[in-house]
């Protein structure tokens, strides 16, 4: 007994040993001697004696373990969550619910053994009568380190089945449980890809009309978006929630590719920065509440951890039920005293409240959930319009929207019966006119005889001789908008060359009349963003909104404030997003373009509210939307989770675009990768890419850094997502402009203004 | 008839392929120039050959420098150093490298010399005809004669089996190039037909090639 004592103590110092990653500790070097010198006299003492020996070192083991606690930093508390002692998602089953069943899990034989999904209900009781909830439990499963886990990572099809059991619940109507415990999503392509599947998870999830509550343990980026999106998101002290790994901010940090590896000090520098601890996400209101972990993070043991989750769990599950039924007066009644109770100390086992939705109270349910992620990161970034302009935008919405519920709504259920009577009006008058001014349109007719037979000469010539096909329909060669790149004068080598043959071509050719294509191959050389302003859209039907709207540094990631002043000072540019209205063929639309040479078209807090703004525009307008990345990094990482919550931000608000009947159409170009690809673009039922553009989840680097494995050759081309039903198409740089305004013409919903 | 052994020692006199870099179209030449005559060469490699082989020259042209990479692994025999910085047309030897034989490809060519090579017509999986492969079983594929037009093959491929007969040279099957349920591709060898004469010849001088032949 006292020997299994002193090896749990032991355990308990490896423990500490290895959270604190080898860190000079002089309270780890106290507990190593007092051990040492325990061990050494253990075999000469007496029972009695060695009791109270191990229960002073027990003693010294709590006052070190509290010291050190309070000390943890960030980084400490990444390895607390990596560490495989820590509790996992099986433990919670076992310790929080009273009864589970695995769905689709049989150790390695599950279809991902990173995700586990459970049907669990947990008793309550009221008076003597038991009741017993049920519960799809969806979450990461890292089962101490076990190897088929993958540490969490999720492949594209785990997330799918974790969805496909949201949806059973759904149908069930029962509330959903995930669990985030993930470093990050496997970055793989597969049919489908990582961020084809995400972005799913995303759009489907912010319509899920059943309450869904998240515990974040581990939330690394777009893996734990992908089942992490729910009405009540709650997170252990000691877990993080971040945009990237600190090892992996810090390579980019420190520019590193290949060879020596980020210094520890960078990247506990890095963790720091990342603000990803509970706290932080707390204050900057990502996360609703706070599960307090015991000292040095909740493990396998600690059985009062259990206890206060699942009263948290019960209590969060409950307030969301309860803020969407019933009357409203009565409803915040009853959340009062809920919270009044709870702060007496109320034992949630012994009140009961049903879980299960009314039609009304689903549609109220994920309405509060789009209002509560529009609501997240407003203060993220610069708004640099003054309260009087934003207070006339606002009067200007509020008519607007008026104005076109007038005209498209009301006056388009009556458009028939309204131009049917006009009609009318205008037969009877014309004819009366006609009888009238007879002899006065005689004599006009015979002063102006000339232009008669201009008039009749045009028709004939249309009539008579073959269509022209003319300049407006055909621009090749006749770019308004050359790139600079044209005015070198110097050979440029088609990357296919060696394999397809293609001859040197003249860059003032290539750039300018070819428009970047290669004429024997096709291969589309990179082209700036101006290009497709000017050349895609009507000429001089651009007109910009929003562009006071500027990204910051919301976390005060050291040195990026210069960094972003340098980038707006290259381009000219406030944010990586450009949003504008423009006509195409005449038809109006709204777009939000993301640009890569602003710090790589990353995607941040100002970026996500110009594109939801966008949205929000063209579905007041009803017009259609589009979305032309002209490249994107990903989420912006100094940015860390205002960043990262983005993903379902801007998820939700494309999804209300295409509910109310919208037409939401991307289109690809260049390199577009990770988060904004993994969420709000990836969604899109309608994604295009331009020739020889990429698209995926991860780059090649990441992947092999991940995996493993090196990714083959044009992993992300466009023809693989094609491929694997990412996208719907591919265009040749030359013909956006007509191979938009066709899909403008036969895709798209109901509420589009010239349909 | 075709003397293998002599070809062999051919082989083993000039044990490597060496090649003529040229320029693939004029331009100025910059040599490698950490690279001299006898300095060893990697073609190009990686899981995908993603990664180029050794770099040996540039040539620009238009300010468009175009980079010569190595193409297989081998040896700098000849830098043509008098053109380095100089305008070459297209064409112009700007260096010679060898490329010692690896085993795989001293059989191939002697194989190459002394079968007849059947190739698969079209993508599909391919067996013999039931009496050939009862033969084939039982007493190796050296037992089966085989002479133009014979029906050898069937030919599966979507749930539709078509039977093919065997064109060439009349002889013994000296190798099988496929199993049993293998997707073969369309010009991939099915079998390789010698005289039985020489069937003996081959298996020597193809057991001295696994073991004399010297690799790296």
């Amino acid at each position: 007994m006292d020997e299994k004592k002193f090896h749990q103590l032991q355990e308990r110092y490896n423990y500490m040993r290895d959270i604190l990653a080898g860190k000079n500790n002089e309270n780890l070097r106290l507990l190593a001697s007092r051990m040492e010198e325990l061990a050494g006299r253990m075999p000469g003492l007496a029972p009695a004696e060695l009791k109270e020996a191990l229960k002073t070192l027990e003693d010294l083991f709590n006052f070190v373990e509290k010291k050190i606690e309070a000390e943890l930093t960030p980084m400490d508390k990444v390895r607390i969550v990596r560490s495989p002692q820590r509790v996992c998602l099986r433990d919670i089953l076992e310790n929080v619910y009273d009864n589970y069943t695995e769905i689709g899990s049989q150790g390695e034989h599950s279809l991902d053994p990173a995700i586990l999904i459970a049907r669990a209900y947990i008793t309550r009781r009221r008076g003597k009568r038991t009741i017993n909830q049920s519960v799809m439990v969806i979450g990461h499963e890292k089962g101490h380190g076990e190897e088929i886990r993958n540490g969490g990572s999720a492949t594209p099809w785990g997330n799918a089945k974790a969805l496909h059991y949201m949806k059973v619940a759904e149908t069930e109507n029962i509330p959903i449980h995930t669990y985030v415990f993930t470093p990050g999503a496997f970055p793989v392509e597969d049919t489908p890809g990582a961020a084809q599947q995400i972005a799913k998870n995303l759009y489907d999830m912010g319509n899920i009309r059943v309450p869904v509550l998240s515990v974040f343990s581990e939330g690394g980026s777009g893996g734990a978006e992908a089942i992490g999106l729910a009405d009540r998101r709650l997170m252990f002290s000691h877990g993080y929630y971040s945009v990237i790994s600190p090892e992996g901010g810090a390579a980019i940090e420190g520019n590193v590719k290949k060879g020596p590896r980020a210094t520890p000090e960078l990247i506990e520098t890095c963790a720091e920065q990342l603000r990803l601890t509970a706290e932080d996400n707390l204050r900057l209101g990502y996360i609703d509440g706070i599960i307090q972990e015991p000292d040095l993070g909740a493990r396998c043991h600690h059985y009062d951890f259990f206890r206060l989750l699942r009263q948290e769990v019960l209590r969060a599950t409950d307030e969301i039920v309860l803020g969407v039924r019933g009357i409203v007066p009565f409803r915040n009644m009853a959340l009062r005293s809920r919270r009044k109770k709870t702060e007496e100390g109320l034992n949630m086992d012994t009140v009961h409240v049903r879980w299960n939705l009314s039609p009304s109270a689903q549609e109220r349910l994920v309405e509060r959930r789009h209002r509560k992620f529009r609501r997240y990161s407003l203060s993220a970034f610069k708004d640099k319009r003054n309260s009087g302009n934003r207070f006339r935008e606002r009067i200007c919405d509020v008519l607007s929207e008026l104005f076109y519920c007038i005209r498209y709504d009301l006056l388009r259920s009556h458009q028939q019966k309204i131009s049917n009577f006009f009609g009318e009006i205008h037969s009877e008058t014309s004819f009366f006119f006609k009888n009238q001014t007879a002899p006065v349109r005689r004599l006009i007719g015979r002063l102006f005889s000339g232009t008669k037979a201009r008039k009749n000469d045009a028709a004939e010539k249309q009539l008579t001789t073959l269509s022209d096909w003319s300049s407006d329909q055909d621009q090749r060669g006749h770019w308004a908008y050359v790139s600079p790149k044209a005015k070198e004068d110097k050979a440029v080598i088609c990357p296919n060359a060696a394999t397809h043959g293609c001859l040197d071509m003249w860059a003032p050719d290539l750039y300018g009349e070819f428009a970047g294509v290669c004429t024997h191959c096709g291969h589309h050389f990179p082209m700036e963003y101006q290009w497709y302003l000017y050349n895609v859209f009507d000429r001089g039907s651009v007109r910009e909104f929003n562009s006071d709207i500027e990204c910051g540094n919301p976390n005060n990631y050291a040195g990026f404030d210069v960094k972003i002043e340098k980038a707006k000072a290259a381009t000219g540019l406030k944010s990586s997003c450009i949003t504008f209205d423009a006509t195409l063929n005449g038809i109006n639309l709204v777009v939000a373009m993301l640009v890569a040479p602003f710090r790589g078209g990353s995607f941040g807090a100002a970026e996500g509210e110009k594109f939801i703004l966008a949205s929000e525009r063209a579905s007041r307008k009803r017009q259609p939307f589009l979305a032309y990345v002209h490249g994107t990094a990903g989420i912006r990482i100094q940015e860390g989770v205002n960043g990262v919550i983005q993903m379902p931000r801007c998820t939700m608000a494309v999804r209300r675009y295409i509910d109310a009947g919208g037409l939401y159409l991307v289109v690809y170009d260049t390199n577009s990768y990770a988060g904004p690809v993994a969420s709000f673009l990836g969604c899109s039922p309608y994604q295009f890419g331009i020739r020889s553009s990429n698209v995926g989840f991860a780059g090649p680097g990441v992947i092999q850094e991940t995996t493993g494995v090196a990714p083959a050759p044009h992993y992300h081309s466009v023809y693989k997502a094609i491929a694997r039903g990412h996208i719907q198409g591919i265009w040749d740089r030359r013909e956006a402009r007509f191979n938009l305004h066709q899909s403008m013409m036969t895709m798209g919903g109901r509420n589009l203004y010239y349909k | 008839m075709l003397d293998i052994s002599s070809l062999l020692e051919e082989i083993k006199a000039s044990p490597y392929v060496e090649s003529r870099i040229t320029a693939p179209h004029c331009g100025v030449v910059r040599f490698n120039e950490t690279l001299t005559p006898g300095c060893k060469l990697v073609g190009p490699n990686g899981i995908w050959k993603e990664k180029p082989g050794t770099l040996l020259a540039s040539i620009e042209r238009e300010r468009c420098p175009r980079n010569i990479n190595a193409l297989e692994k081998g040896e700098l025999v000849e830098v043509k150093s008098d053109l380095a910085g100089q305008f070459v047309e297209a064409g112009t030897e700007i260096m010679r490298v060898r490329h010692f034989l690896s085993r795989d490809e001293v059989l191939q060519i002697l194989l190459k010399q002394a079968l007849h090579l059947f190739n698969a017509p079209e993508k599909a999986k391919y067996y013999f005809v039931p009496s050939v492969d009862i033969k084939i079983k039982n007493t190796g594929p050296k037992s089966v004669s085989v002479h133009d037009g014979m029906e050898l093959f069937i030919i599966s491929r979507m749930k539709r089996e078509t039977p093919l007969r065997y064109s060439g040279p009349d002889g013994v099957i000296y190798a099988v190039y496929f199993s049993m349920n293998q997707n073969i591709d369309a010009g991939q060898p099915l079998i390789g037909v010698c005289p039985p004469t020489q069937v003996s010849q081959i298996e020597d001088v193809s057991m001295r090639v696994q073991t004399e032949w010297p690799e790296d």
